[in-house]
């Protein structure tokens, strides 16, 4: 700092976020990690009893937070393959010379702007009502049922609305990684006799890895932390067959008021998402092709 | 390629988009239907356009006041984050010492933590402000604004550091030695370069703040203040027999987001792109 002028400045222009954030971000961060060694109801004139490393070693018998665990990585997995697959193909469409393209763009791109929480009210009267009375319809009873009411098919149907919400979006990056391809590179390729897989596998995708990494993380990160969807779709059930992360800490500290262990959860479910953003920097950093 | 095989490729698109968004296009038919007509053919179009439902889903979801609790939460919200991040960011770029450093890089790690790990502390924090230092932190909009400015901070400040970097200091000297103090320049000259980010912050932020369920679920109790999705909760609880009053109050919570996105498309597209690449 040059001068107490200067830093006057400083403090008036930097000072009210620091403040705001600092009150909303980082002191509920390290309250947090206080609470985790707790044992507490929520309720202000019960006692908080300290329980050291209780609260993470229950974890590991907890067998509803178990089966959530599993539940999350399937739908992860699953939802992760099904959003980008759909949304390279559709930014390959997208990027192509079909005239339909900034229309087709628009229509993909739709559901990400309406909320989780709407989305899933919505997909709840498909999965429901609408497939009960297409089935009754057509009698082909097998696909169109309640998709709701059975675990395996509410966990596929909580897949299939993440995908339809998030497709648009990881869409729009791919294009964005597409468009960056210089043409010259496509047309020497053509040029030297490339057919279309050809110079999509050797050329556009080698190109695009950036993309890749981006577009796999992001989903990856988005699908593991889902919550909007997942309550309004399914609200966890049936039989907490579709309760994931998110939903479950939201449960055991709110619905259960189990405030220390559900933290303590909680402190578990950042360092998982840390460690997927971690390693995601760290590719990234790798991985660049460079021309 | 062949006219023919050109056609009949875009008509195929298009088609394929088009069951895309059939779930919207359900929902639309269905809110104009009674229930026996709901059930007869689910596909069909609507015999007549009876707003009925509409006029009932407004009343019971107290639609305008929703809306315009969102409106509010939104715009206000958005404006802080825009005034105080582009100010903080540039400040940390221009005054390039350690703690600047150490500022920004506290910014950026926080991005990594997600809501659920916060939500109770920071409930609890917010509850003691209230109690001994009597501001109305819970169950209010001011409060709602001002954590989703904490929130909204670090992705913010993060976006505006980076253009900055990229713009050169040879005007904001000049304006300097011309005789400007540092709001002067920052707002007459550094702030209008800011633009590209500061549009696609705003989309971001509208996107993320106008959906946003589980914070507001946490701060707002009183029925009166409820946002949007706050109030399509509480809806879809007591009426979720009664599919076509719920399609008709899910089509009207569709509508600002279609006429947003209709208006904005291209900024929405770029901003969207620009936000996820960086």
């Amino acid at each position: 700092m040059k001068s107490k002028k200067d830093l006057k400045w400083y403090i008036l222009f930097t000072a009210p976020l620091i403040f705001i954030f600092v009150t909303v971000v980082i002191i509920p961060f390290f309250i947090g990690i206080g609470y985790s060694f707790y044992d507490w109801d929520g309720m202000p004139l019960n006692p908080k009893t300290f329980v050291g490393i209780d609260n993470f070693i229950k974890l590991f018998s907890d067998s509803r937070f178990l089966n959530t665990s599993v539940h999350t990585v399937i739908f992860t997995l699953l939802a992760v393959v099904l959003i980008n697959l759909l949304g390279l193909i559709f930014a390959l469409i997208v990027t192509s010379k079909l005239k339909t393209r900034n229309i087709g763009r628009t229509m993909l791109f739709m559901p990400y702007l309406i909320g989780g929480l709407i989305l899933g009210y919505i997909w709840k009267f498909i999965f429901g009502d609408a497939f009960t009375a297409i089935g009754e319809a057509t009698g082909m009873t097998s696909i169109f049922f309640n998709w709701l009411l059975n675990p395996k098919s509410a966990l596929f149907a909580l897949v299939i609305v993440s995908t339809w919400q998030m497709a648009g979006y990881i869409m729009i990056i791919y294009i964005t990684g597409i468009q960056s391809i210089p043409e010259d590179v496509i047309e020497a390729a053509n040029v030297d006799g490339a057919g279309f897989w050809q110079a999509l596998f050797k050329i556009k995708f080698p190109l695009i890895m950036q993309s890749f990494t981006i577009c796999l993380f992001m989903t990856l990160s988005n699908c593991f932390k889902v919550f909007d969807v997942n309550l309004s779709l399914t609200g966890g059930g049936p039989n907490n067959a579709t309760e994931m992360f998110a939903m479950n800490i939201y449960n055991e500290i709110f619905a259960l008021n189990h405030y220390g262990y559900g933290q303590a959860k909680a402190i578990v479910f950042f360092i998982v998402v840390a460690a997927i953003a971690l390693v995601q920097v760290s590719i990234t950093k790798k991985k660049e092709v460079s021309m | 390629m062949g006219n023919l095989k050109k056609i009949f490729l875009n008509g195929f698109f298009l088609i394929c988009c088009c069951f895309f968004l059939s779930p919207i296009y359900i929902i639309v038919v269905n809110s104009f239907k009674g229930r026996s007509e709901i059930y007869e053919n689910i596909l069909a179009l609507p015999g007549s356009l009876n707003f009925e439902y509409y006029v009932n889903a407004m009343k019971k979801m107290n639609f305008l006041n929703a809306v315009k609790n969102s409106l509010i939460v939104t715009l206000v919200s958005i404006l802080i984050i825009v005034v105080l991040a582009s100010m903080t960011a540039w400040m940390l770029v221009r005054a390039k010492n350690k703690f600047s450093n150490f500022i920004f890089s506290v910014f950026v790690a926080t991005m990594l933590i997600p809501f659920q790990t916060l939500m109770m502390p920071l409930m609890q924090e917010m509850g003691w402000i209230r109690d001994h230092i009597g501001l109305p932190m819970l169950d209010t909009l001011g409060g709602l604004i001002y954590m989703n400015v904490g929130f909204g901070a670090s992705m913010a400040v993060f976006l505006y550091h980076g253009f900055v970097n990229s713009i050169p200091i040879s005007l904001e000297e000049a304006a300097t030695i011309d005789g400007c103090n540092k709001f002067g320049v920052f707002w007459r000259i550094v702030f209008p370069m800011l633009k590209p980010v500061t549009v696609t912050v705003i989309i971001l932020d509208v996107i993320w703040i106008w959906n946003d369920y589980l914070l507001p679920s946490l701060v707002i109790t009183s029925k009166s203040l409820r946002t949007i999705p706050l109030s399509t909760f509480s809806f879809f609880g007591q009426f979720t027999i009664q599919w076509n009053m719920a399609m008709a109050g899910l089509t009207l919570t569709i509508i600002p987001v279609v006429i947003f996105y209709l208006c904005a498309q291209k900024y929405i597209i770029k901003g969207v792109a620009a936000g996820a690449v960086k």
